[in-house]
């Protein structure tokens, strides 16, 4: 039996109309943001199942590209998406494709580009209700699970020295976040944390301080981060 | 300990608290979120303001959807309001209301998933509407919105919220046993009015099916939404009268999860049975170019 909080019931405070065709497709747009680590200049959507099939009326097309550009799953501009776009200068593509058996009915595979930049493919998929999980990066199997509009999420690439998620999460408590769940993942010879916080909202500084500790490669955050560091 | 997983324990602990229904929800999200009760609450009220501003950015719009297949109704619905009209006025608004919400969230407006997006104008339809004829605080209104999200979480439980898992009766089924058991505490029932408000509405929407048009949150859904509003606000009246549920809420849940498995996944969501496939229904799938290959022949 799945447990339920008031807030679970209660929300997410989102952009219409598909909690798993709109929301669910902007958290999956963030996710493969904060995994790339710096602005795509181009960016190639293949939608699969259900997702080519009626992205158009659910706006699925708009709200991942708003979610690459870090919009949150309640930014009443995920309408002007393609218009925003042009104005940074991101090229963008969506194309039907068959990704094969295996994979949920809501799933799409972003290819993220950017001048001088590896090419980055994640694959995610939007389960229901806000719900997504990010199943491929690169060629990678993960399970990365996000729930749009709930927590805020940090993806922490790190070597894969023993203790070391345990320094993480200590400095995250230290500053105040409440670690609703930790992924951990193999990619070669790095390996992925994906955290889901409550609580603090670590700031950019707090951030930097994390990438300081030996071993981590780089720290992304989703959403709410990068506005702040705008400010 | 505050913590309920089925209308049993969540009328246990009314007793034994002497507390009502939002009462014990509220402290259970207290406990579970380590939050203050002022913390949790004000929560809640930037979900009303959403869902308030959503009614009235949607009465005022009147324009179509993305797609084309919605809009305008609860306009046309609410000024056309001051006729002779065969249900009340709190009805008349709650259909309006509703229909508003659903609207605006197919425009891409914001709106609270509360408990689904395609469900989302059931209760600031019922709630709303009661406030405007009854003359509700915000205070009280948002106090309700706890009895109904105490409701859900029992529901989400046990048995679904999702239209593709459970079918509609799953999504607005869900929506109206949860308005219906907060407008009864809202108008100062016992929680065991609630319950069987709840009862009374969730049961007679089992086996709705969900089937829009092109997979759509649209046709049927949104004018669903506000026809089947007036169900809770019938189910709260009955048990404010002193009706009772023969079949307790908690096994009404059970038999709504029973069904929802027994529903062809054909009429949950996909857009390959009932009303997505009639002349209608294929006409509109060709126009939003809804291409069902790989997806129909799994089942």
């Amino acid at each position: 039996m799945p447990n339920y909080t008031t807030f679970d019931i209660a929300g997410p405070i989102m952009v219409g109309p598909s909690s798993s065709h709109t929301a669910g497709a902007v958290k999956i747009g963030q996710m493969a943001r904060a995994l790339f680590d710096q602005t795509p200049t181009k960016v190639t959507f293949y939608l699969h199942g259900s997702f080519a099939t009626v992205y158009k009326g659910h706006a699925t097309d708009k709200a991942l590209l708003a979610g690459v550009m870090k919009f949150r799953t309640a930014d009443t501009h995920i309408k002007d998406a393609f218009k925003i776009a042009k104005e940074k200068k991101i090229e963008y593509e969506f194309k039907t494709t068959d990704l094969g058996i295996g994979y949920h009915p809501n799933t799409v595979k972003i290819i993220l580009e950017s001048d001088g930049h590896k090419k980055m493919s994640v694959i995610g998929s939007s389960i229901g209700g806000g719900n997504v999980i990010i199943v491929k990066i690169n060629e990678f199997d993960v399970e990365l699970k996000g729930v749009a509009g709930k927590y805020m999420s940090l993806i922490i690439s790190h070597a894969k020295r023993k203790g070391i998620i345990a320094e993480i999460t200590a400095a995250l408590s230290a500053m105040g976040c409440d670690i609703v769940d930790i992924q951990s993942f193999r990619t070669g010879e790095q390996s992925l944390t994906f955290l889901n916080l409550e609580g603090y909202r670590p700031t950019l500084e707090d951030v930097l301080r994390i990438e300081e500790i030996d071993g981590v490669e780089f720290v992304r955050s989703l959403t709410k981060l990068g506005q702040q560091s705008l400010q | 300990m505050y913590t309920f997983h089925s209308t049993k324990e969540l009328l246990e602990l009314t007793h034994k608290h002497k507390k009502s229904m939002s009462d014990i929800t509220i402290l259970q999200e207290m406990q579970q979120s380590g939050k203050s009760k002022a913390e949790v609450i004000a929560r809640m009220e930037r979900r009303l303001k959403v869902m308030k501003t959503a009614v009235e950015k949607g009465l005022k719009n009147g324009g179509k959807s993305v797609s084309g297949l919605s809009g305008g109704d609860a306009k046309c619905l609410y000024n056309y309001k001051a006729h002779k009209m065969m249900l009340s006025e709190t009805a008349i608004i709650s259909i309006a209301y509703a229909i508003a919400t659903g609207e605006h969230n197919a425009c891409m407006g914001q709106i609270v998933a509360f408990p689904t997006a395609g469900a989302s104008g059931v209760l600031p339809g019922v709630l709303f509407a009661a406030q405007k004829t009854q003359g509700y605080s915000d205070k009280a209104v948002n106090k309700a919105l706890f009895a109904a999200a105490g409701i859900g979480i029992i529901i989400g439980e046990n048995a679904t919220l999702s239209g593709a898992e459970g079918g509609c009766q799953a999504e607005i089924g869900s929506a109206v046993a949860m308005a219906a058991g907060a407008l009864t505490e809202l108008r100062g029932g016992t929680p065991e009015q609630c319950a069987n408000a709840a009862a009374l509405g969730l049961k007679n929407l089992l086996g709705l099916t969900c089937d829009p048009l092109g997979g759509l949150v649209e046709v049927p859904c949104i004018k669903r939404g506000g026809i089947l509003s007036t169900l809770a606000l019938a189910a709260s009246d009955m048990a404010i009268a002193g009706i009772k549920s023969f079949v307790p809420f908690d096994e009404v849940v059970e038999a709504m999860s029973h069904i929802g498995k027994m529903i062809s996944p054909r009429l949950r969501e996909t857009a390959l049975g009932g009303l997505a496939i009639t002349k209608t229904g294929e006409k509109i799938k060709k126009k939003l170019g809804f291409n069902a290959n790989g997806i129909s022949n799994l089942f």
